[in-house]
């Protein structure tokens, strides 16, 4: 069946490219685990929330408008500008480190040495805050994101495909876009990590914390410096997602995909991450050609959860993940 | 004054065992039940019952259920939503099979066969621990809402796709359906959440319940000291899934009567669940009630003060509701990780000792 192998080798590469965007989020949950500790479900969120304020600034939108006119019975919407997207993306960052300021001021000070655990519930009451935040103060209804980024089906190797096979592959352009952003920023972070001080700094407490306070690292700073990468990490998601399918409550949904990446790759693991997502990238939508048909589709909802379930059961700390050691 | 354990001599072992030791908290406890069974059933009506009483007594039972896994056996689960469901279709299915059978057999059937389901799920937690079971129980949700949305056989084959419970009664009073009475409802749920909560308490007290809290403390030590660790949490786990199994099945049943998997039992279901159980106090069943209680009374509330007072739209009122739900959450963690249940104990330890605090 020639034909079906070409199609799958399609569905292939488009796994390959969805799993790039799952890597891109599970990212985010790596770098804040492997500094501080803590699971952080709101990374999804964090994505939603830095889309939608890109699109608050880009189409210069009034924060709590909704709010404010429902308060004091005005009618207030827009200041009149839009702002280009490069402008934009810089007032996103600003807000995201704002905010990593702020969620290590007010909640995870309060919470050092509590078990992972309650801290893992704790990042959930913030998705929620900031899911109730966002909706707040840009509006809930789905918002187009137009970043400049190229969209549609790519020529080049439609036509390419074509020639080889008579069969033109369907690759969207802001998949391979999103690819090689992926890439560049993968290869930031490893620079960044590797070379600069507050990197090595960053590697150093996610190492053992008393050794690098002892050796003069400010654990605040490092932690405000970690959650405000994984906000930069998120908002570059969140572009991705957002110029992908709109900007909507759906996109915070994603943290959860890559949940299972995370627990195939290790949580401790940036390799992992970015294994991790591509294995259930592929592996998702190779299942849903090949099995999915037989049994009723939609197979994408779940395929993820119960492959790393199945996984895990095999080796509990995933592909690359620290060996789990126990003692009482 | 009157809450002293002065003067009050337990004189057999039984007396000396019992639930509430204290004699003013067994009154106040034969008191609370009596206006819930005398008297509210009286003042019950359609409104009350759907926005406050009914979510109230369901969600309590879930969140019992969830306390026994995550609160007492410490084993974190997100599958609470599909877990439900599980119970709800079960209760159809039993409903339109055997429409002969009294409906409060249903609902139990119901509660065993997700007892059955959710120890097939709790089997990876031998394994995998913390996060890790926490993501895998995504697996159960996940997979269980797509099940019931594929497989026709579970919904009979309508062409909605959406299971409706049909007139069933007890002692000839219709309790599911169209045609239900405010009390009638209320009376059948709240028998379901007095005899769970009963049972609930007792394990816990009881040898199976003190397995489990020594698995939540430390699964290794619990092990060596001569804890079955594989018993201990597949009961943790088949319990657990009872309750979450009835809570499911009365939810479809008696209180919504039509249900479309995707929209009542999704995630978010596990999570305010999950909420009930942080902001009651895990491991109390206390806490269980009380964090459900106000769960359901808090959008409710927010309601009447954002829209019905304030005049704002519902869709900002909706918001608001997230916000403060998580900065509540935030503010117990913080604050309060054992919940409204440890300030109860609280109080009543101040009580005992009133006025003379030292």
């Amino acid at each position: 069946m020639p034909e079906q192998f070409v199609w799958g080798m399609e569905v292939f590469l488009n796994g390959l490219m969805a799993g790039v965007l799952y890597a891109l989020v599970a990212l985010g949950f790596v770098l804040i685990y492997k500094a501080s500790g803590i699971f952080n479900y709101a990374q999804g969120v964090m994505a939603l929330f830095a889309a939608l304020t890109l699109v608050g600034i880009m189409e210069g939108q009034v924060p709590f408008s909704h709010l404010i006119n429902a308060i004091f019975g005005t009618k207030i919407h827009h200041f009149g500008w839009h702002a280009p997207a490069l402008l934009a993306i810089l007032g996103t960052m600003a807000v995201m480190v704002l905010l990593a300021w702020l969620v290590q001021r007010l909640i995870f000070r309060h919470l050092v040495g509590q078990e992972p655990i309650l801290l893992f519930m704790a990042t959930i009451g913030l998705a929620y805050l900031m899911e109730g935040f966002g909706d707040l103060m840009w509006g809930s209804e789905i918002k187009k994101l137009d970043v400049g980024l190229p969209q549609g089906i790519n020529l080049a190797i439609d036509e390419f495909t074509y020639n080889i096979f008579d069969y033109g592959f369907f690759i969207d352009n802001l998949d391979i876009v999103a690819t090689f952003i992926a890439i560049a920023l993968v290869g930031a972070l490893v620079i960044f990590s590797q070379y600069t001080k507050q990197g090595r700094a960053m590697r150093a407490v996610a190492d053992d914390h008393q050794a690098a306070l002892s050796v003069g690292v400010s654990l605040n700073f490092i932690w405000i410096l970690v959650w405000s990468v994984a906000g930069f990490v998120a908002m570059v998601a969140g572009i991705m997602w957002g110029a992908k399918s709109g900007v909507q409550f759906s996109l915070s949904l994603i943290a959860l995909k890559a949940l299972p990446v995370l627990m195939l790759g290790g949580f401790t693991s940036i390799p992992g991450a970015i294994v991790g997502g591509l294995i259930i990238g592929v592996g998702e939508k190779l299942f849903e050609f090949a099995i999915g048909p037989m049994i009723g589709g939609a197979t994408e909802n779940w395929f993820a959860y119960v492959l790393a379930l199945v996984f895990l059961v095999f080796r509990p700390q995933g592909l690359f993940g620290e060996k789990i050691i126990e003692r009482v | 004054m009157f809450y002293r354990e002065a003067g009050d001599f337990s004189t057999t072992y039984p007396q000396d065992s019992q639930t509430f030791p204290i004699r003013f908290d067994r009154y106040r406890y034969y008191a609370v039940l009596a206006v819930a069974v005398v008297i509210m059933p009286f003042v019950m009506n359609d409104y009350l019952v759907n926005a406050i009483f009914l979510p109230f007594l369901i969600y309590a039972i879930a969140a019992i259920g969830l306390n026994i896994l995550t609160g007492y056996c410490g084993q974190v689960s997100l599958g609470t939503g599909g877990f439900m469901a599980v119970g709800a279709y079960a209760c159809y299915k039993l409903m339109t099979a055997f429409p002969d059978i009294n409906i409060f057999f249903h609902v139990l059937l119901a509660g065993g066969i997700t007892a059955a389901v959710g120890t097939a799920f709790g089997l990876p937690s031998l394994r995998i621990k913390g996060f890790y079971l926490a993501v895998a129980t995504l697996a159960a949700q996940f997979f269980l809402v797509w099940l019931f949305n594929k497989v026709a056989w579970f919904y009979n084959y309508s062409a909605s796709g959406q299971i409706n419970a049909p007139e069933r009664t007890v002692f000839g009073v219709a309790v599911t359906g169209p045609n239900t009475e405010a009390w009638a409802t209320y009376l059948f749920c709240l028998v379901f959440t007095v005899l769970l909560a009963l049972i609930a308490r007792n394990l816990t007290r009881g040898s199976i319940g003190r397995e489990w809290m020594a698995i939540r403390d430390m699964d290794i030590a619990a092990e060596i000291i001569g804890v079955n660790p594989l018993r201990a949490k597949l009961t943790a786990f088949a319990v657990s899934s009872f309750f979450v199994g009835i809570s499911g099945a009365l939810f479809f049943a008696v209180y919504l009567g039509a249900v479309e998997v995707g929209e009542v039992f999704n995630i978010q279901k596990s999570f305010i669940v999950l909420f009930m159980i942080i902001i009651g106090g895990l491991g109390s069943i206390f806490g269980s009630f009380a964090g459900a209680a106000f769960l359901v009374v808090l959008p409710v509330v927010l309601k009447l003060v954002g829209v019905d007072l304030l005049g704002w739209p519902t869709d900002i009122v909706a918001h608001f509701n997230l916000v403060v739900v998580g900065l509540l959450i935030i503010v117990f963690l913080i604050a309060e990780p054992h919940g409204l249940a440890q300030l109860w104990r609280v109080a009543k330890e101040k009580l005992r000792l009133w006025p003379f605090p030292h």
